[in-house]
């Protein structure tokens, strides 16, 4: 069935149709079963779950990540949720030393089936402690799998996967994308490990994911209205990686402009630069450009933090530069329209 | 103090503390010839707390350690085939070389996990007794860690956790007033162990590791208090490290700690207390002597096994990552 909803809307039927389908399957973290229910997205499932199954966890994000891993390793599937990745942080040790180990130490005789789903804050004066994305840090440790939707119909069908996953899967959920809606097939399960292509062309290949797929989008369109055109792939899967999808595209386009949602320095696309490097050396008619944070903790007035984020002007900047082409007139076109949409007092 | 009901109880409990003993004795023996590439965490002294906790628990129990996890693993399994395959880093150990001694494990026998991070499997504990409840059954879940976890901020989320679920888990704090090499005094900003956690909605028994007789009182003890009020059992019982922290030497030479007499010594051997209490109690010495060489014979055979074992292959290096 295709229904349109949210992406908050669509996280919600993945865990429900999971939860439905498996009892050990159960959602747990701070402020889980609270009024707001994670900016909607646990609507209803306290009520139709119970409290066995959806329940808050005091603020002790350490061992909550090792209650998770303990209890993955005695057959249950944990969705460990969290209002931000920063808050991560704190069961760092946990996913790293342990969870990510587990199935290579035991030969493969214990797995760890868990999913750590945490948004990713932006904006209205998130700060540096409540806008990290660390997709890189987290893929940086092999045993973890770390998967990034940008669109409802992703989010539904990623999470679906990562439930069903035998291994611990980080789930980053970018803010913004809250308010994103979209059509979802409630058949489609998509697994985890492939790249999404959002727009096939010939002339650069936009290498982006989570919200930098939004932007990256825009900028597509704005580059096709003055005869650019692009191909945008959604790394959806940072890890593990198929950098096929991209390999093909530069073999097409030659050149290629990687938009992240992180600092570039030893970020994601620091990595896909490498690969893209290695493995499409020849085919490159030009360096590749990365873009991503400014390189400063992350400001919280509005007129810096638009300076830190990039966004669908710079990608078009960037492509500008890459093919010598004079500057779009970018004036009647909107940017960072999202920012709106959240209005204070928190 | 507990009495073995029979006479084949007293003997199984004297040969695993015996298997234990003598793993740890071949150890320092061939560590020297540079074959055993992984640091060891020996427990000669522990022997009491790993058989005595194991002999009090039912066979479904499910259990999480540390890195000085040899005795545990023992006791819990019995096996030295694969134990000493995964010191010698061969292909047939239980991590198949890739676990070493401190990451220890046998599901089958509900050993679900050690860990060199000291205090990172307790939460991992609370997560088996959450899923026990989760699942409705009544196993029991038991941590065992050293005195220095109890300094670790996870050490506290764990057992409020364990504490606010009412979960089934026994906290089984091994205390050798010694951390690496510092001292508790030196570490301690609390009165005694047993103080620390009474405001936590748990049962609470503190005894002497040292003698497998007591540890056995207080691990009956404990399942009684569980099985009467399901909540969590936190258990203090303190042992003295006979060696190194790491390593297979004696280190009262260095003069971070004194050196008790050997009659103190031989007083905190766990062993030893079990031998004077099975000959006090009546058992031929020569059936103790005939369990020591069997059980020296299966070491040597353990050892053998594993010198003439392969090593893991080049591809074995990439299985298992992810599952």
């Amino acid at each position: 069935m295709i229904r349109t909803l949210t992406f908050p809307e669509a996280l919600n039927l993945a865990m429900t149709r999971e939860m439905e389908q498996d009892d050990n399957v159960f959602v747990f973290g701070v402020d889980v079963p609270d009024h707001k229910r994670h900016f909607g997205s646990g609507n209803d499932m306290l009520e139709k779950f119970g409290a066995r199954r959806f329940f808050g966890s005091p603020l002790s994000e350490g061992a909550a990540t090792g209650i998770a891993i303990g209890a993955a390793l005695c057959g249950l599937r944990p969705i460990h949720v969290h209002a931000r990745a920063d808050f991560v942080l704190l069961g760092m040790n946990q996913l790293v030393n342990m969870a990510s180990t587990k199935s290579y130490l035991s030969n493969g005789e214990l797995n760890v089936p868990m999913v750590v789903r945490t948004m990713v804050g932006r904006s209205w004066g998130q700060g540096p402690q409540h806008s990290k994305s660390m997709h890189s840090t987290f893929a940086h440790f092999p045993g973890l799998k770390v998967v990034m939707p940008s669109s409802p119909q992703d989010a539904y069908s990623l999470l679906r996967s990562a439930v069903q996953d035998n291994n611990p899967v980080i789930f980053l959920e970018h803010r913004w994308l809250y308010d994103v809606t979209g059509e979802v097939d409630d058949n489609i399960i998509i697994p985890l490990g492939d790249c999404n292509v959002l727009r096939t062309g010939t002339d650069v290949t936009i290498v982006a994911c989570s919200w930098m797929s939004v932007e990256a989008t825009q900028a597509g369109r704005i580059l096709a209205e003055n005869g650019v055109e692009s191909e945008i792939i959604d790394v959806r899967t940072l890890s593990p990686l198929d950098i096929k999808p991209i390999t093909n595209s530069i073999s097409k386009t030659g050149r290629v402009v990687i938009a992240d949602n992180d600092w570039t320095f030893c970020g994601a696309s620091a990595e896909l630069s490498a690969q893209i490097t290695e493995t499409s050396f020849e085919n490159l008619k030009s360096s590749p450009i990365r873009i991503g944070f400014a390189p400063v903790p992350c400001p919280t007035t509005r007129p810096l933090e638009n300076l830190f984020y990039p966004s669908a002007r710079d990608i078009v900047r960037s492509v500008e530069h890459m093919l010598g082409l004079e500057p779009i007139d970018l004036s009647q076109e909107i940017f960072n329209e999202y920012e709106q949409r959240f209005r204070g007092p928190f | 103090m507990y009495n073995p009901k029979s006479e084949s109880e007293s003997l199984g409990i004297y040969r695993k503390l015996v298997l234990i003993r003598k793993t740890q004795e071949a150890i320092i023996r061939e560590y020297p010839k540079d074959q055993i590439k992984t640091p060891v965490h020996l427990g000669i002294g522990l022997e009491g707390i790993s058989v005595g906790i194991v002999h009090c628990l039912p066979k479904a129990s499910k259990w999480f350690g540390q890195l000085r996890n040899h005795g545990q693993y023992l006791a819990i399994t019995g096996d030295t085939d694969k134990f000493f395959s995964e010191l010698y880093g061969k292909a047939t150990g239980m991590g198949g070389g890739k676990a070493g001694s401190m990451h220890l494990a046998s599901p089958s026998d509900g050993l679900m996990s050690n860990s060199g991070i000291v205090g990172s499997t307790i939460s991992l504990a609370v997560g088996s007794g959450f899923a026990a409840k989760y699942q409705g059954n009544e196993a029991i879940t038991v941590a065992m860690f050293g005195d220095s976890a109890f300094e670790e901020g996870e050490f506290w989320e764990s057992l409020n956790f364990a504490c606010l679920h009412s979960l089934r888990v026994i906290f089984v704090c091994e205390d050798n007033n010694i951390a690496v090499h510092t001292a508790g005094k030196e570490r301690r900003g609390f009165k005694s162990f047993g103080e620390a956690v009474n405001g936590f909605n748990c049962h609470v028994l503190e005894g002497a590791g040292t003698d497998v007789r007591s540890v056995i009182d207080i691990g009956k003890k404990s399942i009684e208090l569980i099985n009467k009020s399901p909540k969590p059992v936190f258990l203090c019982l303190n042992w003295f490290r006979v060696l190194e922290h790491v390593g297979p030497h004696s280190d009262f030479d260095i003069g971070y700690r004194m050196k008790p007499s050997e009659e103190e010594l031989s007083n905190l051997d766990p062993v030893k207390n079990f031998e004077l209490f099975l000959i006090a109690s009546g058992i031929d010495p020569v059936r103790m002597q005939t369990i020591c060489e069997e059980v020296e014979c299966q070491i040597e055979n353990s050892i053998s096994y594993a010198m003439s074992a392969p090593y893991p292959s080049e591809e074995d290096l990439y299985k298992g990552v992810f599952a």
